[in-house]
């Protein structure tokens, strides 16, 4: 059960100056609350192509890619309740549902999950903590694009697990500590929430 | 307070897939009670969102794809397994699973010298067991082949000079003699994961070196 409107999903798009790219926390947000139709449809022209590209480098021949990018953006309106835009961005939670799918398809295994933290109906995460992770989560995207393209590659192909033992680096020089922090801090205040 | 923590390595090898199950259950279960690894697992999960966003080929889906997902949201949510919330009891909720309950659902077997064990059923290419250490006594020899990581869920085992309270993991090599001793006051209840050697090398040396740092 969630509550009505909250504060978090507004003027994420807006709150970004720059050029950078949308945050789609709105969209989300009127998946959740008004089974918004034309932002699941803005959520899924840009998400269902990029998981069904991950899903292939990870292995899946382009019909059950295909088959599984459509389950997971339908896992997408389903969960859109369990979304927590202080502690992810919505590409994080996107590939957070398809890595979890591609176990499912890939490996045929169970996958344990830890226990699950989300807030109750009264009480949401604040708007700021929000904000300041989406912020985070741009910066990080900005970084991993701006890396020397053998260090980039190397990154994405751990994550389509992809890489020989006598190919993995050392460091990234990815700013993972702030991101890290902000999460840390979401869920400080969850855990408070939750008492 | 939790003093010995999953390492980067392993924590990236989970938010990638490609961890055997019993390795999984690892860290789902660590991750339960530790939210600074959390907080590290969901950091690394950032960089899968950001791969996934900005440099993954993507490729064109289907004409009348959204069509298709429209009508399968339509025809209601699956029925699978929620994700488990947080349950009373000893063991954290994706043990739980596994057990189907708390300790008093766990089916012990004796090992020798008053302890017990019970092997949760997880996928063939590593091993997984709850063990039950009389206070005060040393877990049998049990040479395992590669990694094994050990975390104490109810009292504490010493080693190496080391105590391991209640979510605390040791991370063991091959090459690493070792024997757990159980602290006295109370038996210890933990979690031994290890990679069965005949399948060690698919899985677990691609992890064995970080190469992403917190
Ligand atoms: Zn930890």
């Amino acid at each position: 059960m969630i509550g009505s409107l909250s504060a978090w999903g507004q003027g994420f798009v807006n709150g970004t100056q720059d050029n950078a790219r949308p945050d789609w926390v709105s969209q989300v947000e009127r998946v959740r609350d008004h089974q918004d139709r034309e932002a699941f449809a803005e959520l899924f022209r840009h998400f269902a192509p990029r998981v069904k590209g991950f899903l292939m480098k990870s292995g899946a021949d382009a019909t059950l890619a295909e088959e599984c990018a459509q389950d997971v953006m339908a896992t997408l309106w389903n969960k859109a309740h369990l979304f927590d835009p202080a502690r992810a961005s919505v590409a994080t939670w996107i590939f957070t549902i398809a890595r979890n799918r591609k176990i499912d398809l890939l490996r045929k295994q169970r996958r344990p999950e830890p226990e699950d933290l989300s807030w109750g109906p009264e009480a949401e995460p604040a708007q700021d903590d929000a904000l300041a992770l989406q912020q985070e989560s741009e910066h990080l995207r900005r970084a991993l694009s701006e890396l020397p393209d053998a260090q980039r590659e190397l990154i994405e192909r751990a994550y389509f697990g992809d890489l020989s033992h006598s190919e993995i680096a050392a460091e990234t020089g990815l700013p993972l500590g702030t991101i890290k922090s902000r999460i840390r801090l979401a869920l400080d205040r969850l855990r408070h929430a939750m008492r | 307070m939790i003093r010995h923590h999953l390492t980067d390595d392993i924590l990236l090898a989970y938010s990638a897939a490609t961890l055997p199950e019993a390795f999984n259950l690892m860290v789902a279960a660590h991750v339960s009670l530790c939210d600074d690894c959390r907080a590290r697992l969901e950091a690394f999960d950032a960089v899968g969102g950001a791969v996934l966003d900005d440099i993954c080929d993507s490729v064109g889906m289907s004409d009348g794809a959204l069509a298709a997902t429209m009508a399968l949201i339509a025809g209601g949510p699956p029925v699978g397994v929620p994700r488990a919330a947080r349950r009373a009891g000893v063991l954290p909720a994706p043990l739980q699973d596994y057990v189907g309950g708390d300790l008093d659902a766990i089916q012990w077997r004796p090992v020798g010298m008053g302890v017990k064990q019970a092997i949760l059923p997880t996928s063939k290419d590593a091993a997984a067991r709850l063990l039950l250490i009389p206070a005060g006594a040393a877990m049998p020899d049990h040479g395992h082949g590669g990694l094994e990581m050990t975390m104490a869920l109810q009292g504490a085992f010493i080693d190496a000079g080391e105590r391991f309270g209640r979510g605390d993991v040791e991370v063991a090599t091959a090459d690493l003699a070792h024997t757990p001793i159980a602290d006295i006051g109370e038996d210890c209840i933990c979690l031994a994961v290890t990679d069965a050697p005949l399948k060690f090398k698919s899985l677990l040396p691609r992890i064995a070196q970080p190469f992403l740092r917190i």
